[in-house]
Order: C-alpha cells, then structure tokens, then sequence
C-alpha cells in the first residue's frame, strides 16, 4: 500500500506559545517547534500497515525551512522518504487554502491511503481531513481509535461521544487517528541515521500548480484582528486536610451555591 | 432580519444538546435563527418544541436514512445546497468533532472561511476564540463568504425565546460521491445517565492519584452528588482507570463548566489546556506543591481517599 502521512510542526504545547504581533499568526521563532503528537500515532499506523502488507511511506509536511528539522524526526521513526513543500507565499495559509495545498501535492504522490492526527495541538481546528478528501474525492474516515486493513477495504472504529461507530470504505482514503490507536515507537540510533539519508523532496508553488495569490496571507479566508493573553487565573484559598477537608470544600461549594 | 442556520446537535437519548440552544442564542444576534436538523427518518419531530422555545422561527429538516447511513459527507451536500438558497447571514454548528467536520466540508463546497472554537459572536460576524490551552484569547472574522463558525459548548448561557417554527422538509438526494464512508454499525458505551462531559455544567475528574479503575467510583459518586459529568486526566486513561472518551486536556476533550473538580491530578499543562477556561476550579491532591493549586479556587491538601468521603457525606447532610 502507498501511504502518505500528514506531519505538521507545531510549537510544543507543553511551553508557553504565542501569537505574532506584526501580523497575528503563530510565533515559530520563539517556540519550541517539535512534530505534532497526534501524527506521531500516525505515523506509527503507517508503518504497522507496511510491516503486514508492503508497501511505502511517504511524509508530506507543508511548513517552513526549520520543519526540515521534524520531517528528520518523522522519517527516523522509519518512512522511507518525505515530500516538503515550501514556498515563503505560504506563510499565513489559513486551512481552507492549506487543504488546496495539500489536496495538490497530494495529487501527485498517488496514494491509496492518506493517514494524519484528527487534530494539531496548535489549532486544533480538525478540519483538514475532510476537507482534503472532499478536494480529492476520496473518503474519509476520521477520529479512528483502531483502523483494520483487508485487501482494499478500511475500517475504522470512530471514537464518539456515545461510544464508537464503525465506518468503513474503500482505498483510495483519508484517516485521521486519535492517540488512542497504538503506541508510537522511539527512533532506534539507527533510524536516526539513516533518518540523515532518505530523500527528501522540496516542493515549490509552482511545481502544484498553485498561484501564491491563493495562498498564505494573500489568500487567506479568514483573519485574526485582534489577540491578547487571557489573564493569569489566580489561585484562590488552600487549606490542608486535617480531619475536616472534606467539610471545608463542601462550604466553599455552598457559598458557591453548587450545594 | 436574515436567516442564521443553526445545525442541530441532538442525541437519540436527551434530544437537543445544549450546545444547540447556546448556538440559537448566538444566533439571533445576528438574525432570525433557523434550526437544520439533519438526520435520519422523523429525527425532526421530537426536537421542535425544544428547538422553538430557544427561538428557532423555522426548521429544515433533511431526514433520510441515507443521512444517518454515511459519515458526513450527505449532511455537507445537504447543508450547502440550503445555504445556496437561502442566502443566510451565518451558519453555526457545534465545535465537536461531527460540526467540525461538516463545516470543513461546507468551507470547501462554498469557498469560504471557517473559524472553530468561537465562545463568542458579534452582530457584525467578528468571533471570539481562546486558543493556545485557554491562555489567548483571539478576535478573529471570516474574509471570504459568510461567518461560518462552530461553537465550543458552554459558551454562552442559552436564553429562552418562543417561537413557534414552521417545519419545511428538504429533498435529500445523496450523490455516489457522499457514499464512500459508509456507516455499519454504531455502539453505545457510555453508561448511566451523566450529562455529556463537554456540555455538563459540573465536572468531576479523576487523575493518576485515583490510583485503580475501581476507585474511579469515588469520583462517579462525587459526580452524581453534584449532577455532574466524570472526566478524567491522560494519566489516569493512559493507566487504563478510565475510558478515553472521557480524558480531558490537550489531547481529548475541552471542557469549560460553571464548576470543576480535580481530584488527584497534578495539574500538567496537558491537562490544563482541557479545563483552565472553567468557571470554578476545585482540588484535592495531597501534594501541595502541585501545579493545579495554581489555579484552584478552592483546594484541599490531603488524602482524596479521605477528603472525598467525607465531601459526599458533607453533601447528603446538606440535603
């Protein structure tokens, strides 16, 4: 099987991250930037699927020149190769534009199966799944807790809030994974050295057909006016249990009216 | 006053969600609120005395076995070809994975703007948003097409206001294109009669310190106390006490209700980016030097499995 999997760097969600002032998008210079957790459980699923059936790996990240650093991490985890489109006419792609882009390099790369995180940690919008298998026409089965693979056939267990569907449909497809799926293998030395000699492809606009107009800031379909820092929340009254802690929250419940 | 449509979040077991009634709230600031109910054969008729008395002057039912039979993409189809001709001035639906996925959808069809996570809605079409675990806040407009936005639950309290809606029934044709995820079985596993966690107005969450699955009923106990919904850390779901369903933080559900328990978690960013937006935050943990006191209201160092007892006690005494 062809599998394409979706990496993005996102600032570390476990630090303080922040917007730009100049011009409201995310601030990559001052973050952390690591690979998006949620694809690492994706990544893993693809080589699982390649381990039983054959096949190929390919990562596909759209981001800029220091993403080269989580694309060498994805692949020492053990793909085989990784498409990177760059273009400075990206910076300020909002998703629907990111879902052209993708949806265009994906077009080129041929795959039966396309697997990402359901979510980034960054903007956790959800949206890019569905909105790439609707550009390609292709289906999309997404927030998979387990994902079984039978010839050409998918099925996925959908995580809801009630419990779990099962939805199932023919390659070629998108799925999109929960952290609950597997468990992401660490990078062997070797990986990571090997890591250092896998191709990695760099894509520009041009090469998708893809005018920068339609892209980045310029074509961006919505706009952040304004942001600010929410407050810190402060922390209020302590107390050590010494026999009546129990009996102190339930008063601090009642003056709360919650009791 | 133009249509603003509201896509309809229902369960078969507790009709509406709240979301929704939050959503038809928003909504008439910005028009006339039509509800779209968009599921299987007769899902309509249960909700529309709900759905009017939170205002919804009309109601567009697409109700198709075909609907309920493939993820998504027929409700999107469905869904663009109103918006097409009813020109409204916006289109809500809820910031849970299903709304979020429609409307990724319906962004493409349309060629237009979404923003999800909205907590608040201007007349003008300007959203709000807390991003980044709750730590910024965000103003931010769709440029290209009409607000199309989904709505993080327990964002606004929902108001009461009475209309009667006329029901108008859709044609639901589904093309081949829409049928290629299809749905063969759905199974329910969430248990009892808990509010749904994103929607309760009370959350009683467990951690590591909870220390087995079957201690988590001291946490379901407190939960049923205060009528309140049970989540529970990564910790403790990574350790298999609890079900995923209901992890709460960067990696599962956001959580924002008028009250908080955390009993036995530490507090790690991760699981503060689920719950910090919370009106009132509560803790037990016996270490007093954990994170989450930082933001607690109210917290108690000590043994949970001392405190919490004598809590519930505390609780039915007061009745």
């Amino acid at each position: 099987m062809n599998i394409v999997v979706l990496v993005k760097q996102v600032p570390d969600s476990g630090a303080d991250r922040n917007l730009r002032t100049d011009d409201n998008t995310v601030d990559r210079g001052s973050a952390n930037n690591v690979i998006n957790e949620m694809d690492e459980y994706a990544i893993e699923e693809a080589l699982k699927i390649k381990e039983a059936h054959g096949g190929e790996v390919t990562i596909l990240t759209m981001g800029p020149d220091q993403a080269t650093e989580s694309i060498r991490k994805a692949l020492s985890m053990g793909p085989d190769k990784a498409v990177h489109v760059l273009d400075d006419a990206l910076a300020g792609s909002c998703a629907v534009t990111t879902s052209t882009v993708l949806s265009a390099a994906l077009g080129r790369l041929n795959a039966d199966l396309v697997l990402c995180g359901a979510e980034s940690t960054d903007g956790r919008v959800q949206v890019l799944p569905h909105m790439i298998a609707e550009r390609l026409g292709v289906a999309a089965l997404t927030g998979a807790r387990k994902l079984t693979v039978d010839g050409g056939t998918l099925t996925i267990e959908r995580q809801t809030e009630e419990g779990y569907e099962v939805v199932t449909a023919e390659a070629p497809a998108v799925v999109s994974v929960w952290d609950t799926i597997n468990e992401p293998r660490y990078p062997s030395f070797k990986g990571i050295m090997a890591a250092k000699k896998k191709p990695v492809q760099t894509l520009p606009l041009g090469d998708l057909g893809v005018a920068p107009a339609e892209v980045g800031h310029a074509g961006a379909t919505s706009v952040v006016l304004e942001h600010s820092k929410r407050p810190p929340r402060s922390s209020g009254t302590k107390v050590t249990d010494e026999g009546a802690g129990g009996t102190q929250l339930v008063e601090f419940l009642a003056t709360e009216k919650f009791v | 006053m133009s249509e603003v449509l509201v896509v309809v979040e229902a369960t078969r077991e507790f009709g509406v969600k709240k979301v929704t009634l939050e959503m038809l709230t928003l909504a008439r600031g910005l028009g006339t609120p039509s509800a779209v109910v968009l599921g299987g054969p007769g899902a309509a008729e249960a909700l529309s005395a709900k759905l009017g008395e939170y205002g919804a002057a009309k109601i567009y039912a697409a109700e198709s076995a075909e609907i309920d039979g493939y993820l998504v993409a027929p409700k999107a189809t469905v869904l663009a070809e109103l918006v097409g001709r009813v020109q409204p001035a916006a289109v809500l639906l809820a910031s849970a994975q299903e709304g979020k996925e429609i409307a990724a959808r319906l962004a493409v069809k349309l060629d237009n703007g979404i923003l999800t996570d909205v907590v608040g809605l201007d007349a003008d079409g300007t959203a709000t948003q807390v991003v980044f675990a709750g730590s910024t806040i965000v103003k931010s407009k769709v440029t290209r097409g009409l607000p199309l936005v989904t709505v993080r639950p327990n964002s606004v309290t929902p108001e009461p206001a009475a209309a009667t809606p006329a029901v108008e029934q859709l044609t639901v044709s589904v093309p081949a294109a829409d049928k290629l995820a299809r749905v063969v079985n759905r199974v329910a596993e969430q248990k009892g009669s808990r509010p749904e966690l994103t929607e309760a107005s009370v959350v009683v969450s467990g951690g590591r310190g909870v220390g087995t699955a079957d201690n988590f009923t001291l946490v379901e106990e407190l939960a049923d106390l205060l009528g309140g919904a049970v989540g529970a850390s990564r910790a403790a779901v990574d350790s298999g006490y609890y079900p995923h369903q209901f992890q709460v933080g960067q990696t599962g559900k956001t959580v924002s209700p008028q009250l908080y328990i955390a009993l036995g978690i530490s507090g790690a960013i991760q699981h503060r980016a689920g719950m910090q937006t919370s009106k009132t935050i509560v803790a037990v943990n016996k270490d007093g030097e954990a994170p989450i006191f930082e933001l607690a209201d109210f917290g108690v160092v000590g043994d949970l499995f001392k405190v919490v007892p004598q809590t519930a006690e505390e609780i039915r005494k007061r009745r």
